[in-house]
């Protein structure tokens, strides 16, 4: 326990180095940091699901978030627009900044979330039309100029790519569309909010593999404008996608580096054995 | 070898063939069981309608005089239902619009909203309310309610029409918060996240995407607080006055469908009697009415 701590500590103690370096140098085109997060530690109850976590994700960049089932890669993501609010006896030390602002000093989680979209596991579209879906963010929001909604609904479809597909029904259950077409319809709903940053929760683990191309395809297309934070099982998914990666296991970022390096030279053993696929 | 094998599978045979003969038994009981409430079910409607529908076969009486005549005299051989159909909806309708606000409020509270202490406590005690026999809430209309609606409205007579609705708001609250309660809990969890990770605060989530997705079961829930608010008898009859009138405020004195048949029956003979068992079929009908379009909203809810 006590080497694996060291060992993390080193770790993220390098990292940061680098990723200052590399920030000034910009020779890697790295964004400006988004969002910091310093020291966190998550509890369930008595359950310590995080343990001294820190990251600096950057800005219009896919960070990707790899490890085994139970790893804490969730549980983080979810810490950064306060979704772990909603379960009874969580308790959260440490930093997480985002722009700079302590997202845990205020209590308005109705503006973070506002800024933070989220796309989850499975599509949870609600029981409405596809169109009423997607203003419901904007509408939550007090926009009611049906010109302006149309315009809203419009843009977000067509930045979500499949505007083509429903804008002939957008009017009809958005429950009727394929598990593909929902979650882009998610992502949709997501951009509506216009958003800063977007987080995802295994996004395309319920899709096929046609539609996890698709949705693999947009992120990509999406980067240019929102900070990407993405938790995947599938690591060629976090290979072909994203900029950076970071490597959770039991609660602690083992690895955190450009996602080339990650796959290619990792520098802790226990990285390289859970990208080769020898445990996981 | 060969022969202990063969024994052992005899004995393993004949086993299950006592296993064979008892399922079958079981299953048999378990018809009979099925179908004693449905036989039971045709009985009583059979005796109802061959009852009731007497007068108007046989008697030479008229139906539509016997639904819309506003003179109920069996001495004088009258025998009109309106002003009882017409109290009936107007009890069932009044504590319609006070019980369903407060208990799909209460339902959404406990089943959104408050603290599992909190929803521990409240929710025995709305359970508890339901299994209260219905001749302690007509006690307690009749030794509280009408009292206080004597006083503070100044009236000569506290039992009436509201007195009757807000005893049938209170005794409809636990149908309707038991099951508005499930079905909201039944909404899954995503529905919630989807929208309270939209920046939607949780009051909007629950307006605008949870109360929604258990649209059905919450109008499962009216309709089945309804059942309950139309068949009620007991505690109707302590507090409604039973005034054979055309109520034209909420102040005058009522007697619904239910109270007359149970006020008269007692020592009804003949056609009187044959009429209550008409009032009897007005009133299944109302239920059986109810019955089919609560089908209807769990059919489309299936949907």
């Amino acid at each position: 326990m006590t080497t694996s701590v060291m060992e993390h500590t080193n770790t993220t103690t390098k990292q940061n180095e680098t990723g200052k370096g590399i920030s000034e140098m910009e020779q890697r085109k790295d964004g400006a940091s988004k969002i910091n997060v310093k020291d966190l530690n998550l509890f369930y109850g008595e359950k310590q699901a995080l343990y001294g976590v820190s990251l600096d994700i950057h800005e219009k960049q896919v960070t990707a978030l790899i490890g085994p089932s139970g790893c804490g890669k969730s549980t983080f993501l979810r810490s950064l627009n306060r979704m772990n609010d909603l379960i009874d006896g969580v308790k959260i030390t440490g930093d997480i900044l985002i722009d700079q602002e302590n997202i845990y000093n205020s209590n308005d989680v109705i503006k973070l979330r506002t800024k933070v979209g989220m796309v989850f596991q499975k599509p949870n579209l609600f029981p409405m039309s596809i169109y009423d879906n997607v203003a419901y963010g904007p509408r939550g929001q007090g926009i009611k100029n049906k010109k302006e909604l149309d315009k809203i609904v419009e843009e977000s479809l067509r930045g979500a790519a499949i505007w083509d597909e429903v804008k002939d029904r957008l009017k009809t259950s958005a429950l009727g569309l394929s598990g593909g077409q929902q979650q882009r319809v998610c992502i949709a709903r997501a951009i509506a909010m216009k958003p800063d940053v977007i987080l995802m929760d295994e996004p395309t683990s319920a899709l096929d593999p046609i539609s996890t191309l698709k949705v693999e395809e947009l992120i990509t297309n999406m980067k240019k404008d929102y900070t990407i934070v993405i938790v995947t099982h599938n690591m060629q998914q976090a290979a072909r996608i994203s900029d950076k990666t970071a490597f959770f296991l039991n609660g602690e970022i083992v690895e955190y580096d450009n996602t080339d390096e990650i796959f290619s030279t990792p520098q802790d053993q226990r990285t390289e054995d859970y990208v080769t696929g020898r445990f996981g | 070898m060969s022969i202990p094998t063969t024994n052992h599978t005899e004995k393993i045979g004949n086993a299950n063939k006592r296993k064979y003969l008892l399922e079958k038994v079981s299953s048999k009981v378990f018809l009979i069981c099925a179908l004693l409430s449905v036989f039971t079910l045709l009985l009583i409607i059979g005796f109802v309608f061959y009852k009731g529908a007497h007068p108007f076969v046989a008697g030479g009486y008229s139906f539509v005089d016997f639904l819309l005549g506003t003179d109920w005299v069996p001495s004088e051989d009258k025998f009109g239902i309106l002003p009882m159909i017409i109290a009936s909806i107007y009890a069932t309708i009044g504590a319609l619009i006070i019980g369903v606000p407060i208990g799909l409020f209460t339902a959404i509270f406990l089943a959104e909203i408050a603290s599992k202490r909190a929803a521990k406590i409240i929710s025995p005690a709305i359970q508890l309310l339901a299994g209260i026999p219905s001749v302690l809430y007509g006690v307690f209309g009749l030794a509280i309610i009408v009292p206080f609606l004597q006083n503070t409205l100044g009236l000569v007579k506290g039992q009436s029409l509201i007195a009757v609705i807000l005893v049938l708001a209170i005794m409809m609250l636990p149908t309707i918060v038991t099951v508005a309660e499930t079905a909201i809990r039944a909404v899954p969890k995503t529905y919630r996240e989807g929208s309270l990770a939209l920046g939607v605060s949780q009051i909007g989530t629950i307006f605008r995407v949870v109360v929604p997705a258990a649209k059905s079961g919450i109008l499962t829930a009216i309709v089945l607080g309804l059942g309950r608010a139309i068949g009620e008898t007991m505690a109707v009859i302590l507090v409604a006055g039973n005034s054979l009138i055309v109520p034209t405020s909420l102040t005058d004195s009522i007697r619904p469908l239910t109270t007359n048949i149970a006020l008269e029956m007692g020592y009804a003979a003949g056609t009187h009697q044959e009429m209550l068992f008409a009032t009897g079929i007005v009133l299944f009908s109302f239920i059986l009415i109810l019955n089919f379009v609560l089908a209807r909203i769990s059919a489309k809810g299936g949907n």
